[in-house]
């Protein structure tokens, strides 16, 4: 069996991470198909950066290429009923769940068929079916939640455990001391798993957090914690196999520092003025996918062909699942208010008004007598500055939306046939040209 | 008086610089507004030109950040302090309705709380549910704060200002879709514009309409549709604060043109309109023709798809709706 490659010595901000995880290989087919995870998850991202970069999805993206052996390693030894919660950064959590990969597209595209049917976007993911207990746009939002969930096992007396992934930047909001003291106090079946990047947005580590070995960051508040190379899939998944034991038995919460690395920028529009090539270039020696397949294939485990057909079948999966994305249809208008409130029966008073639905919302009877044909038409006319009708779907994938120019402005993101803006009013022309200039 | 067009990211740039040279004890702190000069760009250059003493790059720690503010503000100094967007400014809110709105007063003014809290919102971006809000209502609701939502680049940065030599704690609403809007912002290093005086952007007898932010300037398309399609006069109403509100001057329009329409890009329930509408009835009853109109966001978290986000956000269209209703509707 192979030996790792020693070259790949880890340097984090709080020195050279030494650890003896990930010495044996697992079986082979079971280290084929984390293979085939990590590279599914890296070509779905780097479709969605193309797919954005046309204008197909919105909003901010952000990506987790470089980080596929922390996310698959920690999924890979997850048991069905364990809950799995995260950030903003999620398409490929919930693709290491299970979920499909034509789903998370369908929601990046905005579309029916997206896992929260377009509501939520890249940055809420979402599948209870597969306890992928969604993806947070909040910074530390998913923390306090990630104890709900430990103790709702604990309270139902099961044996499932909560894995809380979360980014170096989290550690430092309120949630993040809140949420561990809480899981010690109360002997929570959390792992709390810091995907440590070395960046929250633009800010290194060393000038957001005082303490950069975050693996001790919680220990003063009960839970101790260990550090691990987030690029090396088997050492991964190795440490978070114990850590979920120790959370599954001896029912208390631990923490898991990985270290990991974003290829692409914090999202797809930032132009990374704070960090320099030669550092990104260094990490991408480092490179998850190449190191295990280098691996596997020494180890005798894999063949050249078998990556390559390996390979061939995800570019297949993932240009169906950009097909399937675009040809889903829009979410009709009349479902805005959908799963606002949960209603049983009739229900009296006044929930929720407004100019679209000017009589009183109590259910969906009311709901379908109120959807006369003013409102509608309001309704359509506020639509249509986000382009046509619904169409049941447009096409091949290939589609003429415009390229966006430059990933610094987002430039360029326009619908096809998105009405032009109303002749000087640079307000709004500004806002579809170039976004608001965010790169949060 | 000589005037120079800019954006709005580049004229709240320029209060930010003007009043550190102006005054030492004015400093920032914020999430990424140092090195990676404001996800908004807004704090560019800001940290080469004065130093990491006084432009000061954050953990994400939004009440501790606030919070801090409110100290260093106690002791004497005038922080600014800029949160990423409005959404997260709800992880503030203790520090900011607790602290800093209550302090002047719970220690009966022995102690001041001068310091501003900038945040941008508002939808159109496809940003989803949780950073796309609206929250002027809940700020106007906070005795102890002022609040500020400029729409032009000139009232952002007369605003600004003023806000920054303010002795009370400010809310500071930026619209993130107008950080790109030009306008003429005039060259005066003292252009710092009053609290509580509404700007009337268009004048007409026909109806009033009030828009803040980003729809102050849907109030004003609307109206110029009104004109040309059904020959309605709107006056166009831009209250620029929301603390102090220049009530008189929303008053003596509606008594002239006898009908109002709010419009605003936050919910409808307790919102900006709901407590204009409020004022508006309980100060000049006797002259209204109609009710007053309000034009709101979508009662509902701000949904991701395009369609469905554009749905959820007032536009022109509905503010001549409103207009109508409350004209054409009511005679
Ligand atoms: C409460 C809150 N504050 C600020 C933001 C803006 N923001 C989004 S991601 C991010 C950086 C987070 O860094 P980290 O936790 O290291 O995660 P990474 O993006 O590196 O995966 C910031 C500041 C936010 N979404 N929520
Ligand atoms: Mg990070």
């Amino acid at each position: 069996m192979a030996d790792k490659d020693d070259t790949s010595e880890v340097r984090t901000p709080a020195g050279v991470l030494t650890s003896s995880r990930g010495q044996a290989l697992p079986d082979p087919d079971t280290s084929r198909e984390l293979l085939r995870q990590m590279v599914l998850i890296r070509r779905f991202e780097e479709e969605a950066g193309r797919q954005y970069q046309r204008a197909k999805a919105g909003g901010f993206l952000h990506l987790a290429i470089g980080e596929e052996a922390t996310i698959v390693g920690t999924t890979s030894v997850m048991e069905p009923g364990d809950y799995l919660i995260g950030t903003y950064r999620t398409h490929g959590h919930a693709i290491a769940r299970g979920t499909d990969p034509r789903n998370v597209m369908a929601e990046l595209f905005g579309r029916e068929d997206g896992t929260a049917r377009g509501r939520g976007g890249s940055m809420h993911i979402f599948d209870g079916d597969r306890r992928f207990m969604g993806g947070y746009g909040i910074v530390g939002g998913n923390l306090p939640i990630a104890a709900g969930l430990a103790l709702a096992s604990d309270y139902k007396g099961t044996d499932d455990v909560t894995v809380c992934m979360f980014g170096d930047g989290a550690t430092n909001t309120g949630n993040f001391g809140e949420t561990i003291n809480l899981a010690a106090l109360w002997d929570l079946p959390v792992v709390f798993l810091v995907e440590n990047n070395l960046y929250g947005m633009g800010t290194a580590i060393e000038r957001h957090s005082a303490v950069t070995d975050l693996s001790h960051k919680a220990e003063g508040l009960g839970v101790p914690g260990e550090r691990v190379d987030g690029q090396d899939v088997v050492a991964m998944r190795e440490c978070v196999a114990d850590h979920l034991e120790i959370a599954r038995r001896e029912r208390r919460p631990t923490l898991v520092e990985a270290f990991t690395y974003r290829y692409r920028g914090h999202s797809a529009a930032d132009p990374e003025v704070y960090r320099d090539k030669q550092e990104v270039e260094e990490w991408q020696r480092r490179d998850p996918i190449e190191i295990f397949s280098r691996r596997l294939i020494d180890a005798g485990a894999i063949s050249e062909d078998e990556l390559a057909g390996i390979r061939e079948g995800i570019d297949a999966q993932v240009v169906a699942a950009v097909e399937f994305a675009d040809a889903s249809p829009e979410p009709p208008l009349d479902s805005l208010y959908d799963n606002l409130y949960v209603m049983p029966g009739e229900q009296e008073g006044w929930y929720a008004v407004d100019e679209r639905t000017p009589d009183p919302f109590r259910g969906e009877r009311e709901r379908e007598a109120a959807a006369d044909s003013r409102v509608r038409e309001l309704h359509e006319a506020g639509a249509s500055y986000g382009g046509q009708s619904p169409r049941s779907g447009g096409g091949s994938g290939e589609g003429p939306a415009t390229e966006r120019d430059a990933p610094a402005d987002r430039a360029g993101a326009r619908d096809e046939g998105e009405p032009d803006p109303p002749a000087g009013d640079e307000q709004v022309e500004e806002s579809r040209q170039q976004g608001p200039g965010g790169i949060e | 008086m000589s005037a120079t067009t800019m954006r709005m990211r580049e004229a709240l740039n320029e209060a930010l610089r003007e009043e550190m040279e102006r005054d030492e004890s004015v400093f920032l702190m914020g999430e990424d507004i140092g090195v990676f000069e404001g996800a908004f760009k807004v704090t560019q250059g800001l940290m080469k030109r004065f130093g990491e003493r006084r432009v000061r790059d954050t953990p994400i720690s939004e009440n501790t950040i606030v919070g801090a503010g409110v100290g260093a503000a106690m002791a004497g100094l005038r922080p600014v302090v800029e949160l990423m967007t409005v959404n997260f400014s709800l992880l503030a809110f203790d520090q900011i309705i607790n602290h800093a709105a209550a302090i002047p007063y719970m220690f009966n003014g022995q102690v001041r709380v001068p310091m501003v809290i900038r945040m941008p919102g508002g939808g159109g971006h496809q940003l989803g549910p949780t950073h796309s809000h609206s929250f002027e209502a809940m700020y106007l609701q906070i005795p102890g704060m002022l609040v500020a939502c400029p729409s032009t680049a000139a009232d952002g940065k007369g605003l600004l200002k003023a806000a920054i030599r303010d002795d009370n704690p400010v809310i500071f609403v930026e619209h993130e879709t107008l950080y790109g809007m030009r306008g003429e912002v005039p060259d005066d290093p003292d252009h710092v514009l009053d609290f509580g005086r509404c700007a009337v952007r268009r004048e007409g007898d026909d109806v009033t309409i009030v828009g803040i932010l980003k729809m102050a300037h849907e109030a004003e398309r609307a109206a110029e549709a009104l004109a040309e399609e059904h020959g309605i006069e709107a006056e166009v109403i831009d209250p620029r604060t929301l603390r102090p509100l220049d009530l008189d001057t929303i008053l003596e329009s509606v008594r002239k043109t006898n009908r109002a329409v709010i419009v605003e890009e936050g919910w409808p329930h307790g919102g900006v309109g709901a407590n204009l509408a409020a004022l508006i009835q309980e100060q000049a009853f006797d002259h209204l023709d109609a009710p007053v109109q309000r034009v709101t966001g979508a009662d509902v978290p701000m949904p991701y798809s395009k369609r469905l986000e554009q749905s959820a956000i007032p536009h022109p269209e509905h503010v001549v709706s409103a207009a109508l209703n409350a004209t054409v509707g009511a005679s």
